[in-house]
Formats: structure tokens, sequence, C-alpha cells
């Protein structure tokens, strides 16, 4: 199991807002105990999905540069149930980012319907998160992986409308991917820029737009 | 320039929303961590709100000067010297330290800030803005 509580950004606008989807699966296994029989998704992992949205959101303001933690759940409400089958809408709005913290209001929808709303906040870690304290658990390229794996900078932009970029940041490590095994044997992602900006995937398998014709 | 109860009712609700507490707790006499609980990420929420209310622009440590209090120019064996002290008055002018001076533990000054030491604090800030 991976820790990914949003599937997708499908609008993502630096120091403003953004939208991310979570398709709830029946394939999760933490569904099959909350609760047996009848599952549904648990309000503590609807509010880290609105988290991990925001924290990257707000991460992303700060260039991606250093620990950006979400310090406090300020408030949250749910207002019903959510089914393996239903998919989510997370909506980020920066309310307030300064350079030692940001506060941002997140709402997660089911179609027209409000499921959770919550004010979070997050701390910026500065040089705290520099002092070594045992062996890092992540690093730039996870990071990186991770903002490619939820399509950051295939909708990521600026308030001005030009497009966020990975080579904007300081995401590489380098010399260190190459090092490393599947990586290196398909490239360095530093050295072939975001799948976004290249767009390989999106040639090789274009997005069918016609509706499903009958097997024939 | 809002009225002292303006200033107190927005204080109030910025102290209800930031820390969950219920109305009737955010009294002028309650402190912000002995009596409502607030923790040290708090104050971080609590100034958010503050700037939002009141459209003022609050500094890092300017409502709780944390760099004075881990700075070993100003703090010996966990107390504030008096040069600490000095140093605490100047720089937060709305708040009564007469009975953080009297036994000045690092620790006792967030839990003697009180509702009414924040609501100084605005007043401070709004007059000088």
């Amino acid at each position: 199991m991976r820790w990914f509580w949003i599937d997708r950004f499908t609008e993502f606008v630096s120091g403003e807002r953004a939208t991310a989807l979570k398709c709830v699966s029946l394939g999760e296994d933490h569904l099959h105990d909350h609760l047996p029989g009848y599952p549904m998704m648990p309000g503590s992992l609807v509010t880290e999905g609105m988290a991990q949205a925001g924290g990257l959101l707000v991460s992303e303001y700060y260039g991606f540069n250093e620990l950006v933690v979400l310090g406090k759940i300020s408030q949250a409400r749910f207002h019903g149930r959510v089914r393996p089958g239903q998919t989510m809408t997370y909506q980020i709005e920066v309310d307030t980012l300064r350079p030692d913290g940001a506060a941002v209001t997140a709402t997660a929808q089911v179609g027209e319907k409000c499921h959770a709303t919550a004010q979070l906040f997050f701390a910026r870690m500065g040089d705290a998160s520099q002092q070594p304290r045992g062996p890092r658990l992540f690093r730039n390229h996870n990071l990186l992986n991770w903002l490619n794996l939820v399509g950051v900078f295939e909708v990521g932009v600026r308030p001005d409308g030009t497009r966020l970029r990975s080579s904007d940041y300081s995401l590489a490590e380098r010399g260190s991917l190459a090092e490393r095994g599947s990586l290196a044997e398909r490239g360095s992602l530093a050295e072939r820029g975001s799948l976004a900006e290249r767009g390989p995937l999106d040639e090789a398998l274009p997005d069918k737009e016609a509706p499903c014709a009958g097997a024939s | 320039m809002p009225s002292q109860e303006e200033i107190f009712e927005k204080v109030r609700e910025a102290l209800v929303d930031a820390l969950g507490v219920e109305d009737d707790e955010v009294t002028p006499e309650a402190t912000l961590q002995g009596d409502l609980d607030a923790e040290s990420i708090d104050f971080l929420d609590i100034v958010f709100r503050l700037e939002k209310s009141f459209d003022i622009k609050i500094e890092r440590g300017e409502l709780f000067p944390e760099d004075i209090l881990t700075d070993a120019e100003y703090v010996q064996d966990g107390k504030v010297n008096e040069a600490g002290i000095a140093k605490l008055k100047e720089r937060m002018p709305f708040a009564d330290l007469s009975k953080f001076e009297a036994d000045p533990v690092v620790q006792n000054l967030g839990q003697q800030l009180t509702v009414r030491d924040m609501c100084r604090f605005v007043e401070h800030k709004l007059a000088t803005a």
C-alpha cells in the first residue's frame, strides 16, 4: 500500500488554488477494515488527501525547497459517507501564505454533494528541517516522482497562466538518480524533464474521446 | 480605530476558531496556554487570523518573542535574566510582565500571556500602523 491519498490534480494555480481527484476503490486495503462488510472512506484519510493536495500547493509556493508539514487541523467537518466507486473532488483555496507558514480551506465533494470541509494549517520548517535526524526517508527524487504521478506539471500554472515546469525547481539530486536501478535504466528524470513536458505517454496513448462502440 | 469592545470580540472570534474553545471560555483574564490550551503552533494560526481580521501585518516573534527566550544572552539556567526582561519589555509593551518578573522561568511567559494582553497587542499594532 502506498501513502497516496490523491490520484491526480486537475487544477493547480501557484499560490492560489488547486483541485484534485480521489477515486475510492474496493481495492484499497483499509476499506476492508473500515468497516467490515460496510466499506467507507475514513474521515482521517479524507483529511490526509486534502492535506496532501494543500501541502503540495503550499510547498510549490516555497519552491519545493524544504519541508512543509501539516501543523494543525483547525477545523474539519464531515457530512456523510463516501463508498467505493465514488470519486471525491478536493478543492483547496489558499487563505494565507507567509514565509513562516500557510493556511488553506479545503472541501471534498462527491458530485454536487459536499462531503467534508476543513481548515488546514501548514508550518514551514525552515532551518529546523535541515538538521540531520537519522537517515532521510523522503528525498527530492521521491517528491519529483510524486509530483509527476499526480500531474502537477501537467496542469500546474502560475497566476499569469504560464506553465509550471519541473526544471524550474531544484528537485533533481545530481548524480543520484543515475545510480538507481530502474530509474537509471529509463534515464534520469532530470535528463528527461517531466513527462508532462515531453508528453511521450500522452502521444503513445492518446485519450479516446469517442464513445465506446459495442464489441464487434 | 475600533473600540476596545470591538477588538475583544474579534480577538475572541479568532481564538474560538483557532483553539476550538467556547465563546464564554475566552475572557480577558484567561491565559492562552494555561486556560485555553494554546500550543506553540496555535500562536501562528492565531496571528494569521488576527492579521486577516484587523488587516494588520504581524511579523514572526512580534506577539511571542521566542527568539529572546531561546537566546543564551538573555536566558540562564532556564530563567530570563535582567537584560532579557528589559528586552521583553521593549518588545512586548502591550503585556503586563510584572507577574513574570517575579519568577522569570522561560515557560511561564506563555503560561501567563492573557487574552487581555492579546487585545492590547492588537490595540498597539493598530495605534502604530
